[in-house]
């Protein structure tokens, strides 16, 4: 098991330096450096503000700098844009609202996903069923961008319930994490449905029936631990997806997190901000796939290590 | 009973003729409403989006100035202005719109996902048949390429390197061939020890040659499937990028971007902007998930 670790650890860590590796360089050749504008700024200043933020220099040192300064203080160096401000900061004003919301929708896709799933699968062609897999094929053409207007359309200018942005309490987190978890407990739902009744007709459950175990154990002992296998490779999916339509949420939403930073600074051209948010969100979605590969091998005892 | 009759008479015409493989997916596809319902849905889209500026009564960048200003009390959807769909928010003819909306998502969606296919084809039969070191290491580079939150790359792109369309024609496209590509290696990993190959090896043949006359055709449902599974993800991520405000540009417009104006402007009550967009995109998603799995079950050996 440790070594099956280690190797995922080894796999992990050059995938997070491809990544910094090909964003500094797609930057550095990108036609016209951060600080084109549409006015022509005199040569004299633009050498000084490419010196002063270090871009003068040999692009192998530029990246050695730069993931020198990753790896040691975690500093992604200063905004392109804001002259006092530095990524970081800009970072860490987002991140927890981010991290928030996030988490929040994670676990309401694979609670009422998974809930909904083994419930189509135990009581299969039955109304519940049908409405399940309808409601989940439903929610395949309902991405994160088409459930916000429609939930701000109902609930806050139809019904009034709730607030349609903004970032204050509670009440403010229901719509963002409905519109952003809905697509995800689609998904989940539909996989742990099919898996389930894979599950359910092989040769342990029917011995377990034989045993005359009770139904209910029968379902959460027996089936439910090698039909989340599907759904376990699907969660590193899932996490990408969640931290892509975050941006559609702070955008949408007003909800100020770190998907509002990465569209601003996109339409600023902010390149230091977007390459650091960019690390940020693959740091997060390698270490995620960790974590679900330990996982798969822990409950899965065929996997080789 | 049926089912004898017909035999009979068959019997009785004369030698029964073979069915390929292929007649007999058709048939199946056929059989299948859904799949079935999922293509007439599609080929409504198609047509509306090749031949709906035919009944446009505006051009998608003129601005109706009857219109502006009061969008909200005359900018509604009525036969009478011509506006059939309504106005946008500035005035422009939203049936007009929407048809060019249409048509770029759709371009981009099969544009993306051909190139996808190309790449994720070739990538994948050369590692599958190749194999051996070859072909852990191509595969080792999928594996570090998929953990790449991908969005933020491509945007990372088109602010880059400018928002043009064929940035983003190539970007949705490169991002999205690897799971193509992990598809095509398997089945090529099970294809290369069948007896035709060993033939086509030992008269000589030279691999690119094998790969693309004897494995790439054999290959042929499964990338027909995925294929059109890839259609609807491609549009989705356009809309997406559309969506932010970073893809395709003015005058020019995307389903997204159409939805995203939409979405900005329900709060006035103009909920026709947001409304029919927002079906063009549904009827798209649905007729090629249909179609992709009516294809799967019509297509795919597994589940015979």
């Amino acid at each position: 098991m440790l070594t099956y670790i280690l190797k995922r650890i080894a796999i992990a860590i050059p995938t997070l330096l491809v990544l910094i590796v090909v964003s500094y360089v797609l930057m550095y050749m990108a036609p016209g450096g951060p600080f084109t504008s549409e006015r022509e700024l005199p040569p004299q200043v633009l050498a000084n503000l490419n010196a002063k933020y270090g871009l003068d220099q040999p692009l192998w040192r530029q990246i050695a700098t730069y993931v020198w300064n990753i790896v040691t203080d975690f500093d992604f160096g200063p905004s392109f844009v804001y002259k006092d401000r530095s990524v970081n900061e800009i970072i860490a004003q987002g991140f927890p609202i981010t991290l928030t919301y996030g988490v929040l929708s994670f676990l309401l896709a694979v609670i009422v996903g998974v809930s909904l799933g083994v419930a189509a699968a135990v009581r299969h062609n039955s109304a519940l069923d049908y409405a399940a897999v309808g409601v989940s094929i439903g929610a395949q053409v309902l991405p994160n961008f088409v459930m916000a207007p429609i939930l701000v359309l109902v609930f806050t200018l139809w019904l009034g319930w709730l607030p349609g942005g903004g970032w204050q309490g509670p009440e403010y987190w229901i719509l963002p994490v409905i519109a952003l978890s809905t697509s995800f407990m689609a998904s989940i739902a539909r996989i742990t449905r099919s898996s389930m009744l894979e599950v359910l007709t092989q040769n342990h459950i029917r011995t377990a029936r034989a045993k005359g175990l009770p139904e209910r154990r029968i379902i959460l002992r027996h089936a439910l631990k090698p039909a989340m296998l599907p759904v376990i490779s699907y969660l590193g999916p899932a996490f990408v997806g969640m931290i892509t339509g975050s941006v559609v949420v702070d955008i949408y939403f007003s909800t100020g997190g770190i998907g509002k930073a990465f569209v601003d600074s996109a339409l600023n051209r902010d390149y230091a901000v977007m390459m650091g948010v960019t690390i940020l969100m693959g740091t997060l979605t390698i270490l995620f796939n960790l974590i679900v590969d330990i996982l798969y091998g822990w409950i899965d005892p065929k996997i080789r290590f | 009973m049926v089912s004898t009759t017909e035999q009979r008479t068959a019997t009785q015409v004369g030698p029964r003729k073979g069915r390929s493989p292929w007649a007999d997916a058709r048939r199946r596809f056929l059989r299948n409403k859904a799949a079935m319902g999922g293509l007439i849905l599609l080929l409504f889209v198609a047509a509306f989006a090749l031949f709906g500026d035919v009944l446009a009564q505006y051009s998608n960048e003129e601005l109706d100035y009857m219109v502006m200003g009061q969008i909200v009390e005359l900018g509604g959807p009525s036969i009478a202005s011509g506006h059939y769909f309504g106005t946008d928010d500035l005035g422009r003819d939203l049936y007009a719109r929407t048809v060019q909306g249409t048509q770029i998502s759709l371009a981009v969606g099969v544009v993306g996902a051909l190139i996808a296919v190309i790449v994720g084809t070739i990538y994948g039969a050369t590692a599958g048949y190749v194999g051996g070191r070859t072909d852990s290491i191509m595969m080792r580079l999928v594996d570090i390429f998929m953990a790449v939150p991908y969005m933020f790359v491509l945007i990372l792109l088109l602010v880059m390197y400018g928002r043009s369309i064929t940035i983003l024609f190539v970007g949705v496209g490169l991002i999205s061939w690897m799971e193509m590509a992990r598809i095509v290696r398997g089945q090529t990993l099970s294809l290369k020890g069948r007896e035709f190959i060993e033939a086509a090896q030992a008269t000589g043949v030279a691999a690119p040659v094998i790969i693309a006359r004897h494995i790439v055709p054999n290959l042929l449902g499964v990338i027909a499937v995925y294929t059109t599974l890839l259609v609807p993800l491609m549009i989705l991520t356009e809309s997406f990028i559309s969506f932010l405000g970073l893809g395709v540009q003015e005058p020019m417009t995307s389903l997204g971007a159409l939805i995203s104006e939409g979405a900005g402007t329900i709060a006035y009550g103009t909920t026709w902007q947001l409304g029919f967009p927002l079906l063009f995109f549904v009827l798209t998603l649905f007729g090629f998930f249909f179609v992709g799995d009516g294809l799967r079950d019509a297509l795919d050996p597994k589940d015979r």
